[in-house]
């Protein structure tokens, strides 16, 4: 520094620091706009749920109905499937989670935490595999579930990760029965 | 670039434009008067062929926007009204979709023509980096020009690419569905896709002309990998290479034109002519051929994080490559054991290209695996190692003895010198 009668650190290294230090922050105001604005817009926002009348289904079928642009799965499982995912005990799964919005985040992938609350033959769940992203096929694969044809994961009865490189269980999104036979999703 | 001109305007107008700008003596010492090693073979002449695709690349992409609608709801009929209804739409179109395979043709070959002489070696480290960005910028404007037709291909590999970015850890789903603008692949990933691909073409233009900048500053390599010595080593690149170059591009166009013409949908897929339906997967999803290898390594780890870390590592293990290559020789000509790893490198690839077009079950996974593993050694292991282990048959004492000696860019004939005095 070429002012050397005063201590360090001096009173022009402080306007320096300050100068810059509010630069970024003026470069980071700027900047943020162009990043935020590709996340989602208040329209995508807005469908937020959606209603569906599942009276129509019979046991052993299911429907697809689309949620913020994703499948989800409505399933009426029949008392084979659910027997069937009773049956695996909890050490099996690699993925020991429900991954069920409607249950603290910690609950156990039991059957019982992934059918509806009440109604455990309804089993509710986005249809995106949890590798990357392709819908899988149901009434397939080594476990009876579903099939992503992707990358070959596996999903039991209950849409739990049996086998593939699919690291959880496919997600249930947080819905409620809003009358006996109307799912409400969202 | 300027400097290997001998250029002294002589007009009037000339004089007044050398003064203010110096810009014809920038194009002349770049790509007339510019001294370049006389013994170049036909593996040099794809930097012009990329050269060439790239401007057709541009010029058929600009005229395609014009027809082109990025919306959800209209892109798919857009790209059936450019092949039925836009006067020469059909051409237009498969010399655009056609052109991207033609891009990665050349620049594969290219790729291992560095690879096989060295190029990345000292002082041309510099090139071989902007080189891999403009792989790079390659690969995400290719993939992003896939997505815009909006069929079943593009809108399932869009989402299995930008799932990708899910592994990172916890960050990971923020970014997707930043990437996405929504909870899926949609409208808005269709529209910031086609702005981007559109931006990056002229992004890879900048990098191209950084890249040629840096092998013009430290001079070509050349098939014997030894520096020019004198003017007997070098020739002006106008006319030599000019017209060597527009030949090579011409045979090219040929393969080029037979695609176009005579089978424009073979390197795509069916599914892409089936609207995209974000409720259905096909059954069998592979990516464009180009990347392949890359997604056979993916698919090659059974865990999501890491098949993801090793595909971007594929090729970030090519940044590092200059200093991973001990051998002091250059070219792969004159290292016998350099030469026959380098096959089956490049034959490892063509495999892992064909496992990445297979189902990933059963041997398919247990080969890509092994094959992935000598992907990464040939770098990390084999390359360190050669350089210490390998005894290299001995240099030319120039470019001129080669030539003249040794009968083209083969070993030489009676070339005596010991490598390391070179």
């Amino acid at each position: 520094m070429a002012n050397t009668d005063q201590a360090d650190p001096n009173r022009r290294d402080f306007l320096y620091i300050a100068t810059g230090a509010m630069g970024v922050v003026g470069a980071g105001a700027v900047v943020w706009p162009f990043i935020d604005q590709m996340n989602p817009d208040a329209s995508a926002l807005a469908l937020a749920s959606v209603e569906v009348d599942v009276s129509a289904i019979e046991e052993g079928q299911s429907i697809s109905v689309q949620w913020r642009g994703k499948p989800v799965f409505i399933r009426y499982r029949t008392a084979a499937e659910i027997e069937e995912a009773n049956a695996v005990s909890l050490d099996e799964l690699p993925d020991p989670l429900a991954r069920n919005a409607n249950l603290p985040s910690d609950a156990p992938a039991t059957d019982e935490n992934r059918g509806a609350e009440g109604a455990e033959q309804w089993l509710i769940q986005v249809g995106v595999c949890t590798h990357f992203g392709c819908v899988p096929i149901g009434d397939a694969g080594e476990y009876n579930g579903w099939f992503c044809p992707c990358h070959g994961s596996h999903y039991d009865t209950a849409g739990r990760i049996r086998k593939g490189p699919a690291p959880e269980n496919l997600l249930i999104p947080p819905f409620e029965f809003v009358e006996e036979t109307m799912i409400k999703i969202g | 670039m300027a400097g290997h001109s001998n250029y002294v305007p002589q007009s009037a107008a000339a004089k007044w434009l050398e003064s203010r700008l110096p810009v014809i003596s920038l194009v002349r010492g770049s790509f007339v008067d510019f001294p370049t090693p006389k013994n170049l073979n036909y593996w040099w002449t794809f930097g012009g062929i990329l050269f060439f695709v790239l401007i057709a690349q541009i010029l058929t992409g600009v005229v395609l926007a014009m027809h082109y609608t990025a919306s959800a709801a209209s892109a798919f009929n857009s790209v059936e009204h450019i092949m039925r209804d836009v006067n020469f739409g059909w051409l237009l179109r498969y010399l655009h979709s056609n052109g991207a395979s033609m891009f990665f043709i050349a620049v594969y070959i290219h790729i291992f023509r560095g690879l096989y002489y060295g190029s990345y070696k000292a002082p041309r480290e510099i090139s071989w980096i902007l080189g891999v960005i403009i792989f790079l910028l390659m690969m995400a404007t290719a993939f992003m020009g896939y997505v815009l037709p909006w069929g079943q291909m593009s809108f399932w590999g869009a989402t299995v690419i930008t799932n990708l970015f899910s592994a990172l850890p916890l960050v990971g789903e923020a970014v997707v569905t930043w990437l996405w603008g929504g909870f899926a692949v949609d409208n808005p990933t269709l529209n910031r896709f086609y702005s981007l691909h559109y931006l990056l073409p002229f992004m890879i233009f900048g990098v191209v002309l950084l890249h040629v900048w840096a092998f013009h500053t430290t001079g070509n390599n050349n098939p014997t990998g030894v520096q020019p010595k004198s003017k007997q080593d070098t020739i002006p690149f106008h006319p030599y290479y000019t017209i060597k170059d527009l030949f090579a591009i011409v045979v090219f166009m040929i393969l080029f034109a037979w695609f176009v013409f005579y089978t424009p949908n073979y390197l795509g897929h069916a599914d892409n002519y089936i609207r995209a339906n974000p409720l259905v997967t096909p059954s069998h999803i592979v990516p464009e051929w180009y990347f392949l290898p890359f997604y056979a390594i993916l698919r090659a780890v059974p865990d999501k994080l890491g098949g993801v870390v090793l595909m971007f590592g594929a090729i970030a293990v090519l940044f590092i490559l200059p200093w991973l290559d001990t051998s002091k020789v250059r070219s792969g000509a004159y290292r016998p054991l350099f030469k026959q790893f380098f096959w089956i490198f490049a034959a490892n690839c063509v495999v892992l290209g064909y496992l990445g077009a297979m189902p990933a079950e059963g041997w398919y996974v247990v080969f890509s695996q092994i094959c992935t593993a000598y992907y990464f050694a040939h770098f990390l292991v084999i390359l360190p190692l050669l350089g210490f282990l390998e005894r290299p048959t001995p240099l030319p004492a120039s470019i001129s003895e080669s030539v003249l000696k040794g009968g083209g860019s083969g070993t030489p004939v009676g070339a005596a010198a010991a490598p390391e005095t070179k």
